[in-house]
């Protein structure tokens, strides 16, 4: 059996990755993949820990969590194709208007 | 669960369950009102939170959980449920005939405010993570097309993507904190984590470090320093309407996440999470109130102004360890709330009054500070309501910012924390600079202002301003009513 801090290190380096695309990239499809990365790095370690405490809570969560994560899929992509048909760019660098 | 222990813990969320189910039913009778008659939707979605409303103060005094202890309805949600349905209320008001000059009338609007009220309330009643999570998807997610409604407006989408982006990279750090917190006690409910917590055998650093994953995801959410950078951009870019309405619910809703996991679920971490509670607060109303100063567009200065008070509200969680003042701690902040919902409501209602599209025979679009001049002599009801607001704003008496302010700064005090006091003090200070401008150029100024004549927007701006001041004599029962709200371990 694969030890527990496998999964655990395996999720936070999901979840760094995560961070790091959505503070890095400029596009801003890719950010959002980088969100969902770090929302699935939440749900590794929710199953590692479902695992090790042999309870089904961590394992309903994840369910839960795919929900939400495919209703934010549902409205982010809208605004980015909105936006793109605006600008013709999804580029956050260039998404500037608002400004002091 | 049976069908039956379902029905029985659906009855014990009435008024979630109602508005919930009135969303749903009002999204279907949208579609049979004709296009230039969505002032039904809005009357329905008002009737709906009157409703609620009526219901969450007729059950007021009951305790109880339900969904295995996944809901808790006590004072705290019930007092916080108060103030989401009147801040939807006011919503409503301020939104029906913007949107209608604005060429954006959409009947979804009213529909996801409500949804969007019921996951603050769901929010505010939430006993475990997993719960505050979904309540917190299912405010922010109608937020976030909200901010958008204006679409095809550049600044409108702007907005909404920024929003988007941020708030869903808020999430993942409040659903990864959430994970090591499950991971650390072995669960998700508040009651069994701080049980598993003093028994003693928890990964303390999967802990600690899983409450300060929470303390990001909802910082970014209420809008504290360092998690501020959304805040101008998006409250700028949204139609008014809408900033109000997030400017006051999710802050509010924020705040009563914060709250009742901290208090309950936190107070064996204090030591840990204090001095970073102290920071928070301490950076949030200094950088919030200096960069306000700079700001020329009203919009702008309103969305610094909110994050300063987001610094305000975090004073009162500084001490939410000290068993003694943990009390204070929720009655201050529920009491700041109240009034800072009162408040923000006053403020946005005149300038949503005054907002007006480029091109109708003026070259700006009414929401800068020159815009204000003259404001006094044109509309003294107008001009007096934005002054009673910044004056609450600055806490000034007789005023309900001053009576919270004072309550805030008396719990920080005796929590032992004075010098986080002191800034709090000095930072209103210099806040009363920039509040005080729009008062000199709305009275000192001469100037034509444009300014629409809608009975709504008149009736929340006057209302809440009086409430403001009226409230603020009546202060003494308002804050008991707060202080019952304190939050048990049912």
């Amino acid at each position: 059996m694969v030890p527990i801090q496998y999964f655990i290190g395996l999720s936070a380096i999901l979840f760094t990755i995560g961070i790091l695309g959505v503070l890095i990239r400029r596009n801003a499809i890719i950010i959002f993949m980088s969100v969902e990365l770090m929302l699935n790095s939440a749900n590794l370690a929710f199953i590692t820990f479902a695992r090790m405490y042999q309870s089904l809570d961590g394992q309903v969560f994840v369910f839960f969590v795919m929900a939400v994560a495919a209703a934010e899929v549902a409205v982010g992509l809208a605004l980015i194709v909105a936006i793109f048909r605006n600008k013709q760019s999804i580029d956050v660098d260039q998404i500037n208007s608002l400004h002091g | 669960m049976s069908l039956n222990d379902l029905l029985v813990n659906l009855n014990l969320i009435m008024p979630i369950t109602i508005l919930t189910a009135w969303a749903c039913v009002l999204l279907l009778v949208d579609l049979f009102i004709p296009k230039e008659r969505k002032g039904i939707t809005a009357l329905l979605a008002a009737l709906g939170l009157l409703v609620a409303l009526a219901l969450v103060i007729s059950r007021a005094g009951v305790a109880t959980s339900a969904f295995n202890g996944m809901i808790m309805i006590d004072g705290f949600a019930t007092f916080m449920s108060v103030i989401f349905l009147f801040s939807g209320l006011a919503g409503i008001a301020v939104a029906y005939d913007y949107l209608i000059r604005s060429g954006i009338e959409r009947g979804e609007y009213y529909v996801l405010l409500l949804f969007s009220i019921v996951g603050m309330m769901l929010m505010a009643a939430a006993a475990d993570l997993i719960m505050v999570f979904l309540a917190l998807e299912l405010l922010s997610i109608p937020l976030y097309v909200l901010a958008g409604i204006a679409v095809p407006r550049p600044d409108s989408e702007e907005a909404a993507l920024k929003y988007f982006l941020l708030g869903a990279f808020a999430s993942g750090f409040f659903l990864y904190g959430t994970a090591l917190v499950y991971g650390a006690t072995g669960s998700t409910a508040l009651t069994e984590i701080v049980s598993a917590t003093t028994s003693g055998g928890v990964n303390l650093s999967f802990l600690v470090i899983g409450a300060g994953l929470i303390l990001v995801g909802l910082g970014f959410k209420v809008a504290v320093v360092p998690f501020h950078m959304w805040t101008p951009d998006v409250y700028q870019g949204a139609p008014s309407s809408v900033t109000a309405f997030m400017a006051v619910g999710a802050k509010a809703a924020g705040f009563a996440a914060l709250l009742r996991i901290f208090v309950l679920a936190f107070p064996p971490l204090a030591m840990d999470l204090t001095p970073v509670l102290w920071a928070l607060a301490a950076f949030t109303m200094i950088i919030g109130n200096v960069i306000a100063i700079a700001q020329r567009n009203i919009k702008r200065m309103l969305a610094y102004s909110s994050i300063a008070h987001a610094g305000y509200i975090m004073m009162a969680l500084v001490p939410y360890g000290q068993g003694n003042v943990a009390a204070d701690t929720v009655a201050s902040a529920l009491f700041y709330l109240l009034a800072y919902m009162l408040t923000s409501f006053a403020a946005w209602a005149v300038v949503i009054a005054l907002e007006h599209n480029m091109g109708e025979g003026r070259d700006t679009d009414g929401l800068s500070l020159e815009d204000y001049s003259g404001l006094g002599q044109k509309q003294p009801a107008l001009a007096a309501a934005m002054t009673v607001a910044m004056l609450s704003f600055i806490g000034i008496p007789p005023t309900l910012g001053f009576v919270g302010k004072f309550y805030l700064l008396r719990t920080v005090i005796e929590g032992g924390f004075p010098g986080l006091a002191l800034i709090g003090l000095l930072t209103s200070l210099v806040s009363a600079y920039y509040y005080l401008r729009v008062v000199v150029y709305m009275y000192m100024r001469d100037g034509e202002p444009v300014v629409r004549r809608e009975p709504w927007l008149y009736f929340t701006a006057l209302a809440t301003a009086v409430g403001v001041v009226v409230l603020s004599i009546f202060s003494e029962p308002l804050f008991n009513w707060a202080s019952q709200a304190v939050l048990k371990l049912i």
